[in-house]
Parts: C-alpha cells; structure tokens; sequence
C-alpha cells in the first residue's frame, strides 16, 4: 500500500540557498549587485550601456549576461568599459543562481563596486529564480503596451525598481500612463520608478544617481 | 541527473523554466523517499498558484523525461492550482483580480494585499 508522507517543501529552494550563497559573496566582497529583466527588445543593453558609460570614473561596473546562444550584448558592455562575463544558457529561458555563481568565478570582485546582471529577455521565467543580487529592476518600454503588469504580475511584484524606457516614443504611441502606473501600484507599491529614454538620454541622469547612491549607501552601510 | 541535459536543450527550440522547476522537484521527492527508505514513488501532490507562471503540462513533459529510470518513474503528478486572491486593505473584502483589472472592484482601491496565488511547492509524496 502506498504511504502519504508530507513534504511541504518550496520547490525552488534549493535555488534560493544558491543565491543566498552568492548574494555572500558579494556582501564579502562589498560588492553591490543588481538583477535586471526585461522582454526582449526592451532595451537592457542599451540601459546598460549607458549606464556604464555614465558612471565611468565614479564606479567600477563588472556585468554578468545571460543570453541563449550569443555574446552580443556582452560585447556592446565591454565596449562601453565594463568588465563582461557572457553566460550561455543553452536555449534555457532564465538565469539561476548555480549559473550566476560560475559566472562569479571569472570575475574579480576586490576589483568592483557594482555588478550588473543581465537576465535573459523574458517577462515570465526569470521571475521565479532568485540570483542573490541585493536589488532586481525591470525595465518596461513604451511599445510594449501598457497593459504588461496586468499580463505579468509575477515580475512586476518582484522587483525594487522600474525603468520605463523609450518615452521619446510615447507620441506616436498609444500608451495610458496612469493605467500602467495603476498596474504597478496595485503590484508593487511605493516601488522606484524612473521614465527615460536610452536614445535621447532624457531621465537619465536620475536613474544614475539613483544606482550610484544604492552602491554607495550598501558600501558605507 | 540521468538524462542528457544538452541533447534535451538542442532538441527543444527554448527549454522553459519548467524543466529546472521539475528538476527540484524530482530532487525534492527523491530525497525525501530516500530518508524513508521507500522503493518506489507513486504520487506527488503540487501546489500551484496562479501567479506562479507554471504550466502543468510542461512540467509533465519534462517530468516523464528526467523521471525516467528514478524511482520516480510513472509516478503520477498532481496539481492544486490556487487562484489569486487579493485583499482590498481599504475596504477589507477579498477579490479575484481579472487579467484586466488589478484594483479592488468594490471601492477601486489600490493598497492590497495578496492573501494566495503565488504558491509554489511540493506538499507531499506517496511512496512505497
């Protein structure tokens, strides 16, 4: 006869404890550590880039990337002066934190204050799998459609910060701000939101400022 | 792990998150039939919520492949799926949100609170 025995178990756990070992080491290494998502086309590289460029000579920037098959995008951050390691996930839709902490090991922390990691573009799967990153941000743009956080609550729910990019775009777009910023407020309220565009550099600065004291409040704290 | 994760992810044009979902989830089951000495599993009882962005059938697929050859093998999976439910923290009622629509229908507040639907867990095995 079979027998029922409980578990209870979260079934992610033993992601969770991975990224609980990596978000040490960064603590170790005073290391502040951000987890960015997006659907593809969003514009992560390109936020990317301009943060990198945009905090030269203030912080020193490394970047983890998770692309499906290619080192494109850590190529365009390398060329924007970060230190880039590419991870290929091989077709998976996300990264976790066991990819994350191979990644770790090609980097040199003791010479870092940020580290960017690039998740893979997708709304859904990322959401679920911790990195141990101390912070995560979405970034949303204008020709999605503002009806995302009602499509996807469980990335909008997860994150500390939101990057709405391509607002020189909101023109010729039919877009309802107050609708979309209804959705996240519901979701996630309170949570840091920035309006910029990467092409025009409007808002930008606020966005820099903004990451620069996250890193500098972590590394005084 | 037994199966051939590589030949798995050529084959597949984009492994979902599914696969490492079923994945712990065998990890899980296996371990704990392990403590019990158990030959065999015969039943997993899963709890997931609406919010959880999980596929039932995807985790089936991927659980007949990396499944075989465990003691988990044939096992059958079953799901609780648990609809999201919010609650309204100025009017105090319990709503399900629509895909539409994320404020409170009875005083179209915005501060809630999710009461369920983002649950993600293996509740228990049977075994023999």
């Amino acid at each position: 006869m079979p027998e029922r025995i409980p578990v209870v178990e979260k079934i992610l756990s033993a992601n969770d404890r991975l990224a609980l070992e990596n978000q040490a080491r960064f603590e170790v290494a005073r290391v502040f550590a951000i987890n960015i998502m997006a659907s593809p086309g969003a514009g992560k590289t390109s936020l990317i880039e301009q943060t990198v460029r945009g905090l030269a000579g203030r912080l020193r920037v490394g970047m983890i990337n998770g692309d499906i098959a290619t080192s494109y995008d850590a190529d365009r951050a390398q060329a924007a002066g970060a230190t880039a390691v590419q991870i290929n996930t091989g077709g998976a839709c996300h990264l976790d934190a066991g990819m994350v902490r191979s990644a770790l090991g090609q980097l040199n922390l003791a010479d870092l204050d940020l580290v960017i990691v690039e998740n893979v573009g997708n709304l859904v799967c990322p959401a679920d799998f911790k990195l141990g990153t101390h912070q995560s941000l979405l970034v949303a743009s204008i020709p999605e459609g503002d009806d995302k956080p009602y499509k996807y609550p469980g990335m909008y729910r997860g994150v500390d910060a939101v990057v709405i990019n391509k607002i020189d775009l909101l023109p010729y777009v039919p877009f309802r701000m107050d609708f979309f910023k209804q959705g996240i407020e519901v979701l996630n309220p309170g949570v840091v939101q920035f309006e910029l565009s990467c092409r025009t550099g409007e808002g930008l600065p606020a966005w820099l400022d903004w990451l620069e004291r996250q890193v500098q409040t972590f590394k005084t704290a | 792990m037994l199966y051939n994760k590589g030949l798995l992810t050529q084959k597949a044009a984009a492994v979902m998150h599914e696969l490492a979902v079923t994945e712990s989830i065998l990890e899980i089951a296996l371990r704990h039939a392990r403590e019990k000495n158990a030959r065999r599993i015969t039943g997993l009882y899963l709890v997931i919520g609406q919010w959880a962005s999980i596929v039932d059938d995807s985790v089936q697929f991927y659980w007949d492949m990396i499944s075989e050859g465990t003691i988990a093998q044939g096992a059958s999976l079953h799901f609780r799926r648990v609809p999201v439910e919010l609650a309204c923290l100025d009017c105090g009622q319990n709503y399900q949100p629509s895909s539409e629509e994320l404020v409170c229908p009875h005083c179209a507040g915005t501060r809630v609170q999710v009461r369920s639907g983002d649950e993600l867990r293996l509740e228990a095995i049977d075994i023999e």
